[in-house]
């Protein structure tokens, strides 16, 4: 009996991880197949890792209140990029100008992301296509704003930003500066960068200080049981383990002693994990999620289902915004009219190779999914010259895994309402 | 006057306007006009039967066909395999819809199969599995063998991204029968194959198994209570969907006088919805007429705007602007008029 109840319990697990499942093997395959280094491949995660997860996390608050993935997120990501052009022309470098950029980006996101929401509030059941229309819509105007009016109507004068001919702005701005006056790059990034074996050493110290604590105050309430010591011991035993590993690459001369996290962004990324976690605690949260269950009940119980849509949608734009700046900081050149079109894409196929999907996500999908979805990308060029001796394929299968994930996850999803639908109308019909 | 407005229909009035105003600035501004009409009346043909694909996916209830890609690569294929044929001429044109056919039928076969598994937000997924699927034909544009040298690159593999008709079937359409008035040029086989192909789906939305599905389309539930097939229906219009797509792809390619493979397909769907919302369709009606409206429309705005902007501006690319937010601004205001409510 009970191996039949685990058989399940696997099969379950599964069938509920399989895009996740099917991405870390991809994910394999494409390590062992590239001739990237180790080294440089953890480098080039850790840096997409603090580069893109505040994207991600951006398209919770949305998911949860029923909107689905929002593919407006692109809009946000226009606010950013505006703020940071207004920054960058007034010549505010270093962190006040990244402050700066986060100052201006926020009431900017907020009237796009009122705007957007009162679109998704007008276009009901239909708000991933809208989201995705209404990027290109925006797009055209975004153009408009900084391809004719920016030298134009909008004087800018002598901006290394505009264009020899004087009119509209360059396809790429450096954010690097001058000598004189250094630009955003690196702003949050540079504030504090740590070795990572420092991290892990200090990670390990702090795991076992935690548990000694927790075993010491069990101790001090004779609550102290046998199950209690064994996972102190198992933690130590780890925490050990990974100390020694870090000394003995740090005393080494490997590469990956120069891997380094940039520490503020980290925190920056933490912090907006447990503020979205606390906001889900809270009465907004709470209707977020009752609107996200059903629109019907929720307006029953007397909440005002539109205005709290708009707030979902609001947050989410501010934080997409907040999110492309930091992004853009660590890029350290903005294509003005690329940068922010591919973020809603990407940033949904992350989340969702994460696992999460179009009616529910968790902080752990988004941080998981930033990793797996990196690592394909990272690998995928170099794999795809070892396989048919050509990048170019590496490329196109990338872009057709993007597309694809996000079109197999709606059409699983789209199948499952189905079904369900079936099922309830054979209810009522016997 | 509100009336007047609600019969001809919001979009449909401002675009016109705007189309108007855009030609009396072109005269005015000294462009020559039979040059634009020339233009005009080529560009009306050649994206016609794209935007006639919308017509049976919308009559079947699915909404417009997002996943338009999917019939283009199909037609691509078949223009691909004619050149490398070798056929010239007419025939290539001929052969290069013989071999699109099958493809396109087995496809939207298929495709119809999916769309009938996940009834809901077939909007977004048909726009994602036509984004996968011309992603996935990047591939094998790179690794299938063809070897006709019109088409591959002279160095490296795989076939270039846009290759010329010249020696084979450019303007074969536009050119047959052809003939001006005072300045203007008429591509008589191009508007006749144009209207032909639209009289056929005409006379299909008449027969019995059309209204069937128009029918099936307009009130669900009273289709499945009347006993017909909605899911057979739908799938029948996928196809027929996806082989319009295919053709209309050739004429584009033949009218135009060459072939865009990789990314060509990508962004194609949203200026055909657009076209046929203009034209007066919503997500859940659409006719011929207003297949024939809309292209004369949009197809017209468009190209009479891109001169005059280059005259006021000639920095910057205004018209694609005009553009984006026109085609796009039309899907937003068609989608609100989407009742989804659950």
């Amino acid at each position: 009996m009970n191996k039949v109840m685990d058989q399940k319990r696997l099969k379950d697990f599964f069938i509920k991880h399989i895009v996740s499942i099917i991405f870390i093997v991809l994910s394999l395959i494409g390590m062992m197949l590239s001739e990237l280094s180790v080294p440089y491949m953890i480098g080039e995660l850790i840096n997409r890792i603090s580069r893109n997860s505040f994207l991600v996390l951006s398209l919770l608050i949305p998911i949860l209140a029923g909107l689905g993935l929002n593919f407006g997120l692109v809009v946000g990501a226009m606010a950013g990029q505006i703020a940071i052009i207004i920054v960058t022309y007034w010549r505010i470098g270093g962190l006040p100008g990244f402050m700066t950029c986060l100052g201006i980006a926020l009431p900017i996101a907020i009237l796009f992301g009122y705007l957007t929401g009162k679109l998704f509030n007008a276009t009901k059941g239909q708000e991933m296509i809208a989201g995705l229309i209404v990027s290109f819509f925006a797009n055209g105007l975004y153009q408009f704003l900084f391809l004719v009016l920016a030298g134009t109507a909008i004087p800018m004068k002598n901006s290394p930003m505009i264009k020899p001919d004087g009119i509209g702005l360059r396809n790429s701005i450096a954010l690097t500066g001058t000598k004189d006056h250094p630009g955003i790059k690196y702003a949050l990034d540079g504030i504090w960068r740590m070795k990572l074996c420092h991290l892990i050493i200090a990670s390990a110290i702090i795991l076992c200080l935690y548990q000694g604590i927790r075993l010491w105050l069990r101790h001090r309430n004779h609550q102290l049981e046998k199950k209690h010591k064994k996972t102190f011991m198992i933690y130590a035993g780890l925490s050990v383990v990974l100390i020694g590993i870090n000394v003995a690459i740090l005393l080494g001369d490997s590469m990956y002693k120069n891997l380094k996290v940039p520490m503020v962004t980290w925190f920056v990324i933490a912090l907006l994990c447990t503020l979205t976690w606390l906001l889900m605690k809270t009465k907004l949260g709470q209707k977020f999620r009752t609107v996200g269950q059903s629109q019907r009940i929720a307006q029953v119980s007397g909440i005002h289902v539109n205005g709290v849509r708009i707030k979902a949608v609001i947050i989410s734009t501010v934080l997409a915004a907040w999110g492309q700046i930091i992004f853009l900081q660590n890029i350290g050149t903005m294509n003005t009219y690329g940068s922010h079109m591919q973020v809603g894409m990407f940033s949904i196929a992350a989340i969702l190779i994460g696992g999460a999907s179009v009616s529910n996500a968790k902080i752990s999908h988004a941080v998981t999914g930033v990793i797996l979805f990196h690592m394909v990308f990272i690998v995928s060029p170099t794999a795809g010259k070892a396989l048919f001796g050509d990048a170019q394929i590496g490329e196109f299968f990338r872009a057709f895994v993007v597309y694809g994930v996000i079109g197999i996850s709606l059409g699983l999803h789209g199948w499952k309402k189905h079904m369900l639908d079936q099922i309830n109308n054979a209810h009522t019909r016997s | 006057m509100h009336h007047i407005i609600k019969k001809i229909g919001l979009p449909r009035l401002i675009i016109s306007v705007l189309f108007i105003g855009v030609l009396v600035t072109a005269y005015f501004q000294g462009i020559e006009m039979h040059m634009l009409a020339s233009d005009i009346i080529r560009r009306f043909g050649m994206y016609g039967i794209l935007v006639l694909a919308m017509v049976p996916s919308i009559q079947s209830g699915v909404g417009p066909n997002f996943a338009l890609p999917i019939g283009i690569i199909c037609g691509l294929m078949g223009a691909v395999i004619s050149v490398e044929f070798g056929f010239i001429g007419i025939l290539g044109f001929i052969f290069a819809i013989i071999f699109a056919l099958p493809l396109a039928i087995l496809v939207g076969y298929l495709y119809g199969k999916l769309l009938n598994a996940v009834k809901g937000s077939e909007l977004t997924i048909a726009t994602y599995t036509g984004f996968s699927f011309v992603q996935l034909m990047c591939i094998a544009w790179l690794l299938l063998p063809f070897s006709s040298e019109q088409m591959v690159w002279a160095i490296g593999k795989g076939l270039r991204n846009t290759f010329t008709l010249k020696k084979t079937f450019a303007y074969v359409l536009n050119n047959f029968w052809s003939f001006h008035i005072g300045d203007v040029f008429i591509p008589t086989g191009l508007i006749l194959f144009f209207l032909g192909v639209c009289l056929l789906v005409f006379l299909f939305t008449k027969s019995s198994t059309g209204t069937a599905i128009l029918a099936a389309g307009m009130n669900p539930q009273f289709a499945e209570a009347s006993g017909v097939n909605m899911d057979r229906g739908r799938i029948i219009a996928n196809i027929l969907s996806t082989v319009l797509a295919a053709i209309g792809i050739i004429v584009y390619s033949s009218s135009y006088g060459f072939v865009q493979l990789y990314g060509g397909p990508l962004m194609m769907a949203f200026p055909a919805v657009a076209a046929i919302l203009i034209g007066g369709a919503t997500a859940k009606r659409a006719k011929v007429s207003h297949v024939l409206i809309g292209v004369l429309l949009f197809q017209g705005l468009l190209t009479t705007s891109m001169p005059v902007a280059n005259k006021i501006f000639p920095e910057g690319n205004i018209s694609e602007m005009v553009r984006m937010v026109v085609q796009n601004g039309i899907i937003l205001y068609a989608l609100t008029k989407v009742d989804g409510r659950q």
